[in-house]
């Protein structure tokens, strides 16, 4: 879907948009990302007045309300570091609908600079930090859900599953028709919750039957949805975000 | 004010409003890269390789032989599918030669298909076991027969027998759709119906089974003459 | 066996949701049905620059629709002067009366027909039959669906959502067919009543995949051969097609027909490619001696007004969104109440029955993007399903009939409170603060998110908290070590 992108060297500083559901619901996922980064060499700006990219609003066709949001998060990243977002979702939605949404406003020029310095969290690892993982885990199988966003959007399939690679004693299992969505989507899982609940049904029992011992994804609203589903069932398999994975298998 | 100056009026509004608002420019149309549908510069071989796979996986059959004998293999083929009443041109060079080579020689009535349509339809949809015709050429792409009906060739004759056996000359197979309808100028010159056939008639409608023959013929056989 | 006999309705979105949801047999028939579709296109991709191909059909769709009422006007002359009649219908209605008008001017009794979406679209059937004239389908798939009074569920298998054995209890009840399992038993059985029908027909009504400018040729893309006998067995021919299926030349079709097919049934190519240039002309033996056009308009020169809507009609109807949608898949054809199902059908479908209809087709996606991942002709989906969620709620630019139907003010007023929290950073670090400490209290229960979820539970500490935590712990560390030294 996305062009080849053009990758930076490994830059100084970067910022981190630690996204909504991050903040309020997973913020050990954004903490292990600033791990990460840190331990990169990186220095991690968090700019304190985020709040969220703006994509519920724009998704479900409040573009103005939207837009409101997400000008309060443009003047946010002053300096020309990349901004890493854990979240192939609202990544997408800063990298590429940033400036749809800004169109014809006077704020489009911003919004495109800041769409242009948008990578998500294992994009990053892989192309721009080069990351070597020393895996200090036991032997474990495991599935990787890959978000939708970051799959097809951003044309980001690849790198989580990357990342595990680089982890030794990781071995990647692949579920049955990893590729479909999990059902989540945002405000349809409100507005169609049966129809998103056959999904996620399907998708919890498609990460079963791969034979993992635990699963991970790189946007937790995938992972609020299937764990949240894998839990009200007792299922024994647990999920969490790539981020928090890489960082207590190499720490 | 008709339907069509309605519609056309909309249209025209819709297209003028919109290079108004953007400056003349319209709808933009992405630059894209023919080549991607022609520029195969296969070999004979490739050609007529591709063609026999790709008609095969259909469930067509092709068979070869000498341009000189093809006659020969024909009448193996009618005596090995049973087939008694076949229906055939009498002008096209194809029709004249199989006459020749049929008249009196078999067990097998000669069905004139050179005739207007009504005066045998029903002859046609329940009498005939086979309908022969010559093609313009084929796909290798594809493997895909292309046929313009003509007069002594009628449309219906490739379509209603349960058989339909189809002469092909190995020089007139060409890498793609596109280069067939540029080498023989299509644009310029397209007749009543110009048919593309690849393979039998078929259907997947009950649960995604293949099936043949459905409406058109069940088998489809190229004698292929080198 | 067979499904009672039942009208769908878009309004009825949810009741049909629930009812397929819950309905093993039809969830097994998509699912198998869908898997099998989308691996085969897969594979029929294989050998291609599936990127460059698709570049190629969105450059040949755009360029015609850039010149969409010059293309008409050169279509309807090469027509004519091919010997085809051409008509101009403004709405379903109008397309109807012309279609009717043409059967009774030749005393037409009978009408065979050759699969076509817009005649769905029109509902012809019904209307011919209010004027005494007998309508057939020749499709198998169709036919089918036909003798068991429904509506295709799919655009391009019609019959996908029943099962071999619903089938054969179909033709038995109504053809007298032997009961059997056997499909090639059925299909012979079909044959031999279709082709009767077809002989006795008076008229031949079909659809249009492409029409030629450049030549004024129809194309017809087909595997049966219906097609073929539905435009040159019966006297008359009516091919019925909307505006937007006109191409500039015939050398747009070859990327077109490779498209098409493999994106549909992931065939390399179909068994019948039908072009279609003129009536029978003087001397010829077969083939209709009267050929007529109907460009059916119904709504599209409205969309054609709009430069992001637009795009819509860029379709060549080949049902890969259908194929890869998750919720299509889920839910059926049915499920949607429209000629059009899947995700064309939610971006297509509100312009022809007007949202009201229609709200909760633009909703009913994850925007998960697997439909313009897989179009040929690269439709941006996704983002007109966004456009006309926002017509709904009344934010769009109101180009779609029943735009706003579905702003009510207490949404609206969700929405603005969530942004003034979203633009006022304090206060929003002061909600997840709140909602930490709370966090016992969160309720277990969320509305429908709980039936198969347990509630998500406000972490103690958010991001904010934790990082500045952080900050100030490595502060005074380092204020310690400087001390230190």
């Amino acid at each position: 879907m996305t062009a080849t992108r053009h990758y930076p060297s490994r830059p100084e500083k970067v910022y981190l948009f630690g996204t909504c559901l991050i903040d309020m619901f997973f913020p050990e996922a954004g903490m292990d990302a600033v791990r990460l980064l840190e331990k990169q060499g990186i220095e991690v700006l968090f700019p304190e007045d985020q709040t969220c990219c703006g994509q519920p609003a724009y998704t479900s066709g409040y573009h103005d309300e939207a837009r409101a949001v997400a000008r309060a998060q443009l003047d946010l990243f002053p300096e020309p570091w990349p901004i890493v977002v854990p979240s192939g979702s609202c990544g997408g939605m800063m990298r590429l609908h940033y400036a749809q949404l800004f169109a014809g406003c006077p704020e489009e020029r911003k919004a495109q600079e800041v769409a242009s310095r948008v990578f998500e969290l294992t994009e990053f690892l892989v192309h721009v930090c080069h990351i070597e993982l020393e895996d200090r885990g036991a032997p474990e199988r495991i599935a990787m859900h890959t978000s939708c966003s970051a799959r097809r959007e951003m044309g980001l399939a690849d790198t989580g599953p990357a990342l595990l690679a680089r982890l030794g004693q990781v071995e990647l299992v692949e579920q049955e028709r990893a590729a479909e969505c999990c059902g989540f989507g945002g405000t349809f899982a409100v507005r169609h919750p049966e129809v998103s609940a056959a999904m996620v049904e399907d998708k919890g029992r498609a990460l079963e039957e791969a034979g993992a011992q635990h699963f991970v994804t790189s946007d937790c609203g995938c992972l609020m949805n299937i764990a949240g589903h894998l839990a009200h069932r007792d299922s024994a398999l647990q999920g969490e975000h790539i981020a928090s994975y890489l960082w207590r298998r190499c720490s | 004010m008709t339907a069509r100056d309605r519609i056309l009026g909309r249209l025209r509004k819709g297209r003028e409003e919109r290079m108004q608002r953007d400056g003349g420019r319209g709808i933009v149309i992405p630059e894209a890269d023919a080549s991607v549908i022609g520029d195969r510069g296969w070999s004979r071989q490739e050609r007529l390789q591709r063609f026999e796979r790709w008609l095969t996986s259909v469930h067509g059959e092709v068979i070869h032989c000498e341009t000189d004998d093809w006659t020969e293999t024909l009448c193996r083929i009618l005596k090995q599918k049973g087939i008694k009443r076949l229906a055939l041109g009498h002008e096209q060079e194809v029709a004249r030669q199989a006459r020749q080579a049929l008249e009196g020689k078999m067990d097998i009535a000669l069905v004139d298909a050179a005739r207007d349509v009504e005066s045998w339809q029903q002859e046609l949809f329940s009498q005939v076991d086979a309908g022969l015709t010559s093609t313009g050429g084929a796909i290798a792409e594809t493997g895909s027969l292309w046929l313009w009906p003509t007069v002594d060739e009628p449309r219906l004759l490739s379509l209603v027998p349960p058989i339909h056996i189809a002469i092909l000359d190995a020089e007139a197979i060409e890498d793609t759709f596109h280069d067939v309808m540029v080498s023989h100028e299509w644009a310029g010159s397209m007749p009543t119906n110009a048919l593309l056939v690849s393979g039998p008639s078929k259907t997947a409608d009950i649960e995604q089974t293949l099936a043949y023959g459905v409406h058109g013929p069940r088998e489809l056989v190229v004698i292929l003459r080198h | 066996m067979s499904q009672p006999v039942q009208t769908f309705t878009p309004e009825a979105f949810h009741r049909q949701a629930h009812d397929a949801l819950g309905n093993p047999q039809i969830r097994a028939n998509f699912r198998k049905a869908m898997d099998g579709l989308m691996d085969k296109r897969r594979q029929a991709f294989e050998e291609w620059d599936l990127e460059a191909l698709r570049t190629l059909g969105a450059s040949v769709r755009l360029r015609a629709l850039s010149r969409l009422p010059d293309l008409l006007e050169q279509l309807e002359a090469k027509c004519e002067a091919n010997g085809i009649r051409v008509h101009w219908a403004e709405d379903s209605e109008e397309a109807c009366r012309i279609v009717t008008g043409i059967c009774q001017e030749n005393g037409a009794q009978s009408v065979i027909k050759g699969k076509s979406m817009v005649s769905e679209e029109m509902h012809l059937n019904a209307h011919l039959a209010e004027a005494g004239i007998d309508a057939l389908e020749s499709d198998l798939g169709e036919y089918l669906v036909q003798l068991n009074e429904q509506t295709p569920s799919h655009i391009i298998m019609p019959a996908i959502h029943l099962n071999t054995d619903e089938i054969s209890t179909i033709m038995h009840e109504h053809t007298g067919t032997a009961p059997t399992r056997d499909v090639d038993v059925m299909t012979a059985a079909a044959r031999a009543q279709l082709r009767e029908r077809f002989m006795a027909a008076d008229v031949g009504v079909s659809g249009v995949n492409f029409a030629v400018a450049e030549t004024g040729t129809l194309c017809l893309v087909e595997n049966e051969g219906n097609g073929r006998m539905t435009t040159t067995v019966p006297p008359v021919h009516i091919a019925v097609t909307g505006i937007e299926k006109v191409v500039e030349n015939l050398s747009d079709v070859p990327p077109l027909y490779a498209l098409l097919t493999r994106s549909a049934t992931g065939q390399h190519v179909t068994t019948y490619f039908n072009m279609i240039t003129s009536p029978r002309k003087e001397g010829e033996r077969d083939g209709p001696r009267e050929v007529h056009l109907v460009l059916v308009d119904n709504g599209r020169s409205r969309i054609y007004q709009d430069d992001e809507l637009l795009d819509t009609l860029r379709c060549i109807r080949c049902g890969a969104c259908m194929n890869h949608c998750p919720v299509y898949t889920r839910v059926g054809g049915h499920t949607y109440g429209t000629t059009y199902p899947g995700p064309i059908g939610a971006i297509l479908m509100p312009h022809l029955m007007g949202l009201e209809a229609t709200k909760d087709l633009p909703t009913a996606s994850s925007l998960c993007g697997a439909c313009g991942e897989v179009c040929p002709v690269k439709i941006p989906i996704p983002d007109l399903l966004v456009r006309l969620r926002r017509e709904s709620v009344g934010e769009g630019r109101g180009n779609v009939p029943g735009a706003g139907v579905k702003r009510s003010t207490k949404e609206v007023a969700a929405w603005k409170s969530w942004q003034w929290l979203a633009t006022h950073p304090t206060a929003w670090r002061g909600a997840s603060i709140v909602a930490g400490k709370l966090r016992g209290l969160a309720p277990s229960h969320l509305g429908p998110w709980t039936e198969c979820r347990v509630a998500p539970k406000p972490a103690k500490a958010s991001l904010h908290t934790l990082i500045k935590q952080r900050t100030k712990h490595k502060e005074l560390r380092q204020g310690q070590q400087e001390g230190e030294s």
